[in-house]
Parts: C-alpha cells; structure tokens; sequence
C-alpha cells in the first residue's frame, strides 16, 4: 500500500501555496505508507532557479557545499577540452572516486557556463583551456543534496555522476527537482523544506514497500529522464522480464524497485517521440500488474489505472487546480474542494492535463 | 441532565421531550449539541472514533437522530451501528462508510469512497453522491441507495442485500454475488455479473459486457413487480419496463468434465 498525491495548479496566484498545500495532502497520505516518502517540485525558484539546471541525488558521500565545488572543476575541466580532444584530467585534490571515461563533451551553453566565475565565453567555443570552475551550488534537504548550474542540464548530470558516483540521481532538468528518502512522511517533509515552497505542479509519495527494500534509492517519486516524474501505488507483476529487456537496449538503473521499470520504459517511450498519452497507453500494453500511477513531465499531469483498477485514485478539479490522490481525504485542504469536480479515473484510460 | 451534560461536556437542548437516555454514553467533546433530538457531531472538534462510539453506545432501539458535519472524506464513518439510529453525514466520506449497518438510516450528502455499506445487514444507507468500488460488498440485507455512479465491483459477493446505483456502475458489477438484487439506472461496465449465483441484476442503459455465466433473462411480471418497488423504496420514478433482467445461467455450479482442462 502506498499514497499518492499530485497538484496541478492553474491559477498562478496559488503557486506560493505550491509546496504547503502538496505538503498537507502528503501528510495525510502518511495513513497509507510511512516507510518513505518523496515530493517532486515543478517551478521553484529555489529549486530549479530560472536559467539553470537542477540535479537532485541521493547517497551523496559528501555534503552538498563541498561536492558542488568539485561538479563545479568538472564543468569547468569539460567546457575547457573542444569536442574530440582527450578529456582534461581532474584536479590532484579531487577524489581518487571521479572517473574519466567521458572524452569529448558537446559545450556547455556559451555565456553561461562561466557563471559568476566571470571566464566569459564558454572554453569550449573558443578553443581556449579555461580552468575556472563553473559555479554550481548545492545544498542538502535531508538525505537529498540538490546541485544548480547554469549549464545543460545533461552536462550538470554528467558532472554529478563523475563527482559523486556512489550517489544515485532522483531528477534533472530545468523544472523539477525530486527530494526524497526513508522515513516518517511529516519528518521528511521539513527537511525538504516543502511547506515553504513554491511552483506550478508538485507530486507526492508515501511508500509502505513491498517490492524492494526500504531504502532511499527504493523510494518514489522516480524519475529517470528530463524534468519526468512518476508516482505508483501497487505491484507491477512483470518488471523483471521488462528490467531484462530494457537492460538488454543498454538502459541503466539505479534499483531493484519495480516502479523505475515504470519509469525507464515511459522514459524510453518520450526519447522516441511518443507523447505522454502515447507513452503510457504503451505501459498499459505492456506491464502487468496492479497500478495507479501519476506521471508528470514539464508541462504535463497525467493520471492512469490498471485494468482491475484495484488501486484507490480520485480526481478532483476546479477552475484553478487539478489534484489526484489516493484518498478523497487528501484534498480537503485545498482551497474550494467543497465546489470541486470530483471523480474517479476509468481503468486503462490515460487523463492528461496540459500547461 | 445537567449533571450528565457536565460530566461529559455536551450541549444540549432545553426541550422536554428530547431524547436524553443516551447522553450519559455519549463520549463526545464539547461540541456535539443536541437540539430537539438531534445529536451535531462536529468532526473538526471530535475523533472518529469519538463519533462511532457515541454511535454504537446508543441502547438497541433508539432512534436518536445524528448529523455529521465536517466529515473530510474519513474512513469508517458511522460504520458499526446496531440501533435504528438516523445518522445524515454532511459532506464526503472515506473508506467503509456505514460498514456494517444493522437497522440505521444513514444519508451520506457527498461522495462515498471504497466499500460504502460493506456487509451491511439490514437498514438503508443512501449516499446523495457518487460511490467509490466494492460498494455495498457481501452485503447481506438492508437497502444501499446511490444516486450518482458507483465505481467498479459494486454489489461484489453480495449476499441479500438490494442496491440501487442510479447513474452508471463500474466494471465487475455483482461479481459472484449470490442473493439479493442490483438495479442500475444508467450503464452497466464491462463484466457484470461475472460468476453470479443466484442474485438479480436489473439494468436500464448499456451493458458494455456480460462477465462469465451471466445472460440476459426474461422480464415477467415478478420481476416488474420486485423492480418497481425497489425503484420506490429508493425514491426513483424511472419506469420499470425499461429495465433489462441478468442472472445466471448456473452452468458453473457444478464441475463438467469438458473445463478440466482449464484446472
């Protein structure tokens, strides 16, 4: 049994509430799993701060201050080497841990890469080794550390992944960021920060584990491909044959959780070009299983059940939001509930809902 | 009286005639009020818990009348009464609402969630919304009313109970229900009456598909008969004949030889 809970705003003037309306439909979801929990964060300014990128990871061996001055040497290291040139080697200090593997990197994006550094145009435009680190800053929300930079958000991503390689990513992206961990849902909510933050769409998690071990890479929201996010509350039934197949294509995960295959197949459905509906009208064909699954991306909500639709999930709507959960009892805090739409999604229908 | 509203922090009303043999029991906060007999159970103030003990103290045979206000979509609202009580829920509620119903009225005016009137065993539970799935599962007697739609497996194993759903049902309607009817005014999903026993099923719009062992029967007049009083009882008008009968065709009773391969 896991909670749910999503909130899709469509009045602006409500996105300050953002992170405390998410946090009291969380809490209350605490009734349905209090092993873990996880929020993902579209649109705060803190968070994915205009301009830049955001990278949120989990078991990060360093604190997050320390490890953005070492992403940052890498940007700095890879926006210095001119595509097909041999990588520039790490500083001496770094840890023995980075890894090199990496040749040639597109450029990071000209004028930004530098960032406060004030190295100007990107080195990797002009030819010139700059050695100037990239300014990228991190902090930690609990057993979350998040990194921002103004570079691409797949470059920061690369860097991340060399700086910290015992660390598992929970998103990239220019619009969201995903915190998450083990323990009490209302606990973790603070170390987020969830109550003070902002944003235009925002979704929730709170996990009793049933298929993979309480741990925080075993946690949920997952998302696994640019600003993507996705929820489930039920058991896929096959995701170990879908694991072997999406494995057998060269994709890479990061858990033994069935719901990452959710996310890696849906991932892999939005790089060849399918659409949201597409993508999970694709997942219904092919998993097996119990779910309610809530899926975000950038500028999408979507909502889908099994065929059984044994999983619990309401819809409720109004002129200035679209929220799901689990449990009607969720959304009683959001303002004007009393007059909203509320229903309940078909089986194996995909409800989308667009900015 | 005084006395008792002291001990127990209740307001209540000065008339006469007001039913008070169940103050002493009831275990509620300052701000259930009784006012000409009906108990005000603000659950912004008080614990579910606190509401359904107050419920289930009431001496067999009362019927003190209950208002819920505030109910914010909790979870076994008014579930486990035993008296003739009236209890009317002002708002959504959770999971289980008037599970286990013996002999109440209870009116939810909202949305119910999963398993409204769960195993029900006699009295009327009526919700003014819509109803979630498994509503009114292994219901054995009493009548569940839900205007709006009722989600999937509605009336799943009932057991002599009668529901009627007045908008659609959803998917695996009486799903091995074995006694008792089920009408539905709008459409039927897919699979209704899969692996029926003796329940019957009445419906008025489409029937997106028959589950397993479960065909269309002749309409006679019995039946016209039973449907129309269970459209009554309900408060419906709709017009009986425009009703569709379902039942089992009972070939899954008994093992035949020629499915022993399907084991």
């Amino acid at each position: 049994m896991c909670g749910i809970a999503g909130l899709h705003l469509r009045d602006s003037s409500l996105e300050p509430r953002l992170g405390e309306l998410l946090e009291g439909m969380m809490c209350t979801a605490a009734g349905r799993g209090a092993d873990a929990a996880g929020v993902g964060i579209y649109g705060d300014p803190a968070v994915t701060p205009p301009g830049q990128s955001t990278v949120c990871v989990i078991g990060s061996p360093l604190p997050a201050r320390e490890a953005a001055g070492l992403i940052g040497s890498l940007l700095a290291e890879r926006s210095a080497s001119l595509p097909g040139e041999p990588p520039v080697p790490v500083p001496a200090a770094a840890p023995a841990s980075v890894r090199h593997e990496v040749a040639a990197q597109a450029p990071a994006r000209a004028g930004l890469t530098a960032g406060d550094s004030g190295a100007g145009p990107s080195g990797g435009l002009t030819g010139t080794l700059v050695r100037d680190e990239a300014t990228v800053h991190g902090r930690d929300a609990g057993q979350t550390s998040i990194f921002t930079a103004a570079v691409e958000a797949q470059e920061l991503a690369r860097a991340v992944r060399e700086a910290l390689p015992e660390a598992v990513l929970t998103s990239r992206g220019t619009a969201l960021g995903v915190m998450k961990g083990t323990g009490e849902p209302a606990t973790l909510a603070e170390t987020f920060g969830l109550a003070g933050m902002s944003g235009y769409q925002g979704v929730a998690h709170t996990r009793m584990a049933t298929e993979s071990a309480v741990t925080p890479g075993g946690s949920h929201p997952y998302s696994v491909g640019p600003d993507q996010c996705m929820v489930h509350n039920g058991s896929f039934s096959n995701h170990a044959t879908i694991r072997r197949e999406l494995q057998a294509e060269g994709i890479e995960f990061d858990s033994e959780n069935d719901t990452e295959v959710g996310a890696r197949f849906v991932a892999r459905e939005l790089a060849r070009g399918a659409s949201v509906e597409e993508s999970l009208m694709a997942l219904c064909r092919r998993f097996d299983g119990f779910y309610t699954l809530l899926v975000a991306t950038a500028d999408s909500f979507a909502v889908v059940r099994d065929a059984i639709a044994c999983k619990p999930a309401v819809i409720a709507e109004t002129d200035r939001w679209v929220a799901m959960a689990s449990e009607y009892r969720y959304l009683t805090g959001l303002p004007g509930v009393e007059s909203a739409r509320v229903f309940e999604p078909e089986p194996e229908v995909v409800y989308t809902w667009q900015r | 009286m005084a006395a008792l509203n002291a001990k127990n922090g209740i307001a209540a009303g000065n008339e006469p005639d007001a039913p008070t043999a169940t103050v002493a029991d009831v275990p509620l906060g300052a701000s259930a009020a009784r006012h000409s007999g009906t108990v005000t159970v603000d659950l912004a103030e008080v614990t579910v818990r606190q509401l359904n003990a107050a419920l289930h103290a009431e001496p067999a045979g009362s019927r003190t009348r209950y208002r819920v206000l505030n109910p914010a979509g909790e979870h076994a609202l008014a579930a486990g009464i035993g008296a003739p009580l009236d209890v009317r829920i002002d708002g959504h509620a959770g999971y289980y609402a008037a599970g286990m119903n013996m002999r109440a009225a209870v009116e939810i005016h909202g949305n119910a969630g999963t398993g409204v009137a769960e195993n029900m065993m006699s009295g009327r539970v009526h919700v003014r919304g819509d109803a979630s799935q498994s509503a009114g599962a292994t219901a054995h007697g009493g009548l569940l009313v839900i205007d709006g739609n009722a989600g999937a497996r509605c009336g799943i194993s009932l057991k002599g109970a009668d529901i009627v759903v007045g908008g659609d049902a959803g998917h695996m309607s009486a799903f091995m229900a074995q006694a008792g009817r089920l009408v539905i005014c709008g459409d039927a999903g897919d699979a209704l009456g899969d692996s029926l026993y003796e329940a019957r099923i009445y419906v008025r719009g489409r029937v997106a598909s028959l589950g397993a062992d479960c065909v269309e029967k002749e309409m006679r007049p019995e039946h016209r008969q039973e449907l129309s009083e269970l459209l009554t009882a309900a408060g419906r008008d709709d017009d009986p004949s425009a009703f569709r009968r379902y039942g089992s065709a009972r070939t899954l009773y008994h093992f035949h030889v020629d499915n022993a391969r399907a084991y």
